[in-house]
């Protein structure tokens, strides 16, 4: 880890819409090993959230338990944060939501978190269509505890110590996109340029946006024969698409050849423009979404990108029909039934 | 049985559960009711859906005990799975009616009791062709022969259809029929009135008659709860159906259907509780309602909420434990898990209600107590009181009232401070201020966390830091010992060598129990403990007092061990008296405890028998 962040920082450093420079959505300095792929995937929120001009106060973070759960410390210092406990922050995020579902909430969780602990919870929020930006910061082992092998770690993958793993992994994209994730991504914590617009896409969507980041554990899981190493990750990365997000009211410039390229409309408007490398799939299409992913597997190949979308998903507040007042700024005046309504159960009850 | 038998008895209804019988026997209940006498049912069901016996009991009581008694006086027996047993069940003298339409067997007769044979199914056969109708229609005959043989007015039963039917109008006269079927039956074969039997009278009042859940789900509609998270669980169960139910009437608009409320099912308690704390936080009343074996799974999550000082309401509806346990019998066995739930150091605000209108009250003021307090407050209520109907005081509101949401800062104090401190003892209470997320741009975020902070949310492993926090948070507990309900004393002041305690459902049997002994001359003060913090009061009782009776529904005498932990007092002075059968305690159990204790202390005379 790091001790030491130098202050500095130049006077002219760009502003975003709302007059703040990328240093404001820093967070606390990281306490992760040095080149902890973790510390690069808060480094891409950083920049997602500076690029979409997102007031800090609007975004609530939240997560669970281990290295990857300690991230939220490290971005957004203005926003509130919540680090729950061991596999729960699913059920801390829908209540959460559900009180005020004007701000954004983003959570982080990892492969032990959310493949072993928190699976109950993981698979529920989906199924709810929580509307929230849900990472993974996927190493396939429990760092906190020195190594040993997570549910994600692949049949066959050596861990540090040399011990071959014996069971079958679980596949955490292709489990959401079956469990009915209307979002459902993967990247790589060493590809910034795919990444952060990933997750400006995911924070634009309305919800349950799922992404899962491969990202390799340097102390404990970065050996030879690790299937969640730097190099082995780098080897078999299959990129579906080039991604950009466009946000609402911006002018569209890019122009893609016809046949490879697509245009996803958002809910608010917005869109993201795949520049898709891969004809024979539909990013719309949740049976060739799980089928790309189903096919890449047998490849041995770690496909990354947005690997499926809903862009017109119905989220859980629309589900249970709430007010579209966050339930948090409601009042005695719309809460309470008052005296006199009570007179009358009263009178029911004798 | 010196006593008079008018409006001092108790029926029994051995029923099969799933046949219908519950509304014909709530029909009795609420009649007699009516006629402005006290009564109290308790259901005794098993834990399933059709098939096994259920007994539903009835104490009429013209001096207003409430608490379950022993022995049947009629056994209205129309099960014959259960049937030995409930032969057995009656007390000399008493009455068996059943089904005459087969012989009773020879091993069913008692010399010392009087059968009430009616030939309930052939009646249903005759009079009805419906399959179900038969099957329903036995039930409401019964009730018609009970109300010749008791007095019970036709008028009120009358009254109570009309209004159990009303907008099903064509279904009244059919059970009319049913009614005059049994009255009929009566008249033509049985001498009656029965020396049990009821005269109208005006002990009523403006008492209501109501489920203690019930009370709880509209308790947290009052206070303004709008995220409800929860997994289902007997007897807790209808605490979230209650406030469904009024949810729909209040807090649903009636053009857009929208609500300002959000009810959600969860996958376990664990999630449920999770809901509860993350929705707590971000500034919405939130809640849950579980029993035992989801309290046990929520110990993790309280823990959390303790430490990081995050409000939840939870409602623990205790039932007979340990593990599954009997899941639809009583107890008060929660106590101790509840105070100190989760690893570490921690305690737990816990109220005690009583009565319903107590279910109702406390759960509007656990909102205000935990955002108070910023600390799960927990109500800890049980099956006897949760599911059972209990006559109670109404319900009332006061129409001032203001929700007090605690410390919490808003965009204008923020605005106003140089920096805030998320665990700064500002006040000198222990209870710190608090930010709800997205209130100011660049003022009052915060990191909340289960690990251990410093007084600005930052991590440290700072041993005093860590120390001076913990303290606090005894401060705050501290602080708390005045803000939850004191207990109800029964004397102005503290007049004898000993004294009773009790808490929660044991209180209707205490008091009966307190009558008899003060008939007999036998002189003791009684405190009931409503919360936990103890107030200073409850310490000054068992100081004030030379021995001790505590009494409760759970093994190991929980409260016993809680005010001996938290109050230091010498533990050989409080003698136990429990029951942990599953079914509510009675008087008779209590004097009998009681009187065995005195007698061996060579004080006090064998107590009379209850009547």
């Amino acid at each position: 880890m790091t001790y030491i962040r130098p202050k500095f920082r130049h006077p002219e450093l760009p502003k975003n819409k709302l007059g703040y420079s990328i240093n404001y959505y820093e967070g606390a300095l990281s306490t992760l090993c040095a080149g902890c792929g973790h510390d690069s995937i808060s480094a891409s929120v950083v920049q997602a959230a500076f690029e979409l001009n997102i007031e800090p106060h609007k975004l609530a973070k939240l997560s669970g338990i281990g290295c990857s759960s300690k991230t939220p410390a490290y971005f957004l210092s203005n926003s509130h944060g919540f680090n729950s406990v061991h596999g729960r922050m699913p059920s801390v995020a829908t209540g959460a939501n559900l009180a005020n579902k004007d701000l954004i909430y983003f959570g982080v969780s990892g492969d032990g978190d959310s493949a072993s602990i928190g699976m109950g919870q993981f698979i529920h929020a989906i199924r709810r269509n929580l509307n929230m930006v849900y990472i993974v910061m996927n190493n396939g082992c429990y760092g906190l505890t020195k190594g040993q092998d997570s549910a994600t770690a692949d049949h066959g993958s050596k861990n540090k110590s040399g011990h071959l793993n014996v069971y079958e992994s679980i596949d955490l994209a292709s489990l959401a996109i079956e469990m009915g994730a209307s979002f459902v991504a993967q990247s790589f914590s060493g590809d910034k340029k795919q990444l952060v617009p990933l997750i400006k896409s995911a924070m634009n969507h309305h919800g349950f946006a799922f992404i899962n980041v491969i990202s390799p554990c340097v102390t404990f899981n970065n050996n030879l024969g690790s299937t969640k190493s730097y190099d082995y990750v780098r080897q078999h990365v299959e990129a579906t698409s080039t991604i950009d997000f466009v946000p609402e009211m911006t002018e569209i410039t890019t122009s893609y050849s016809e046949g490879d390229s697509q245009q996803v409309k958002m809910h608010d408007g917005s869109y993201i423009n795949l520049h898709k490398l891969d004809t024979n799939w539909n990013p719309l299409d949740r049976h060739s979404a799980m089928n790309a992913v189903l096919n890449a597997k047998l490849k041995n190949e770690i496909l990354t990108g947005l690997l499926y979308i809903e862009n017109d998903s119905t989220d859980l507040h629309q589900l249970l029909e709430t007010v579209d007042t966050p339930l948090n700024k409601l009042t005695e005046l719309e809460l309470c039934p008052g005296a006199d309504a009570l007179v009358d159960i009263n009178k029911g009850l004798r | 049985m010196s006593t008079s038998k008018i409006n001092n008895f108790v029926v029994r209804f051995a029923n099969v559960n799933g046949t219908g019988s519950a509304s014909a026997n709530f029909l009795f209940t609420k009649a007699i009711f009516r006629m402005g006498i006290p009564v109290t049912p308790k259901n005794i069901f098993p834990s399933n859906i059709q098939g096994l016996p259920t007994w539903y009991e009835v104490r009429v009581s013209e001096k207003g005990y409430l608490g379950r008694r022993s022995g049947v006086d009629l056994l209205v027996a129309v099960n014959p799975q259960s049937m030995a047993e409930d032969v057995k069940s009656v007390r000399r003298g008493g009455y068996l009616m059943y089904d005459s339409t087969k012989k009773l067997h020879d091993e069913f007769i008692r010399e010392d009791i009087h059968y009430l044979g009616i030939p309930l199914m052939q009646m249903c056969n005759e009079n009805y062709s419906d399959a179900r109708q038969r099957q329903l229609f036995k039930n409401i005959i019964y009730v018609g022969a009970l109300s010749a043989l008791l007095q019970i007015e036709f008028k009120e039963l009358e009254g109570l259809l009309a209004e159990q039917f009303e907008g099903k109008e064509k279904l009244i006269p059919a059970n009319i029929k049913a009614l005059n079927l049994g009255i009929d039956y009566v008249k033509n074969n049985f001498e009656f009135p029965l020396d049990i039997r009821v005269e109208r009278r005006n002990l009523v009042g403006d008492k209501i008659m109501v489920d203690g859940n019930s009370a709880c789900g509209l308790g947290a509609v009052y206070a303004g709860a709008s995220v409800v998270a929860w997994y289902p669980i007997t007897p807790s169960t209808s605490v979230v159906e209650s406030f469904m139910h009024y949810a729909e009437e209040f807090r649903t608009d009636k053009v857009t259907g929208k609500k300002n409320v959000a009810i959600v099912q969860a996958e376990d308690e664990l999630a449920a509780i999770g809901m509860v704390i993350g929705a707590n936080w971000n500034g919405a009343r939130s809640f849950t309602a579980t029993s035992g074996p989801g309290l046990s799974l929520m110990n993790e999550f309280l823990g959390l909420a303790y430490f990081a000082e995050v409000p939840a309401v939870l409602i623990d509806v205790q039932r007979t434990g340990p593990s599954t346990g009997m899941p639809t019998r009583t107890q008060q066995s929660d106590i101790l898990e509840a105070a100190y739930a989760s690893h570490g150091d921690t305690k737990h605000v816990l109220l005690i209600p009583a009565t319903p209108k107590e279910c109702f009250d406390m759960t509007a003021d656990a909102f205000d107590l935990a955002e108070g307090l910023q600390t799960p407050v927990m109500i800890m209520t049980d099956l006897d009181l949760g599911m059972n109907d209990h006559m109670s005081e109404p319900m009332t509101w006061d129409k001032n009232r203001k929700y007090n949401r605690g410390k919490v800062l808003d965009a204008a104090a923020l605005e106003k401070m140089e920096k805030f401190g998320r665990y700064l003892d500002v006040d000198g209470d222990g209870i710190p201020y608090r930010t709800i997320p997205g209130t100011h741009p660049s003022k009052g975020s915060y990191f909340t966390r289960g690990t251990s902070r410093d007084e600005y949310a930052a991590y440290t492993e700072d041993s005093g830091i860590y120390k001076a926090n913990m303290e606090r948070l005894l401060k705050k507990f501290e602080t708390a010992k005045n803000m939850v309900p004191a207990p109800q004393m029964y004397q102005s002041e503290n007049r004898y060598d000993t004294g009773i305690i009790f808490y929660g459902t044991s209180t209707f049997s205490a008091e009966e129990a307190l009558d008899i002994l003060k008939e007999n001359d036998i002189h003791v003060d009684a405190m009931r403990i409503r919360a936990f913090p103890f107030n200073d009061t409850v310490e000054e009782f068992i100081n004030s007092h030379k021995k001790i009776y505590l009494i409760e529904q759970n093994r190991d005498a929980q409260m016993k061990s809680l005010l001996t932990i938290e109050l230091q007092v010498n533990p050989a002075k409080i003698k136990s008296v429990l029951n942990f059968d599953g079914m509510p305690i009675t008087a008779e159990s209590i004097l009998r405890q009681v009187s065995n204790k005195f007698k061996s202390d060579q004080h006090i005379p064998k107590t009379k028998k209850v009547s």
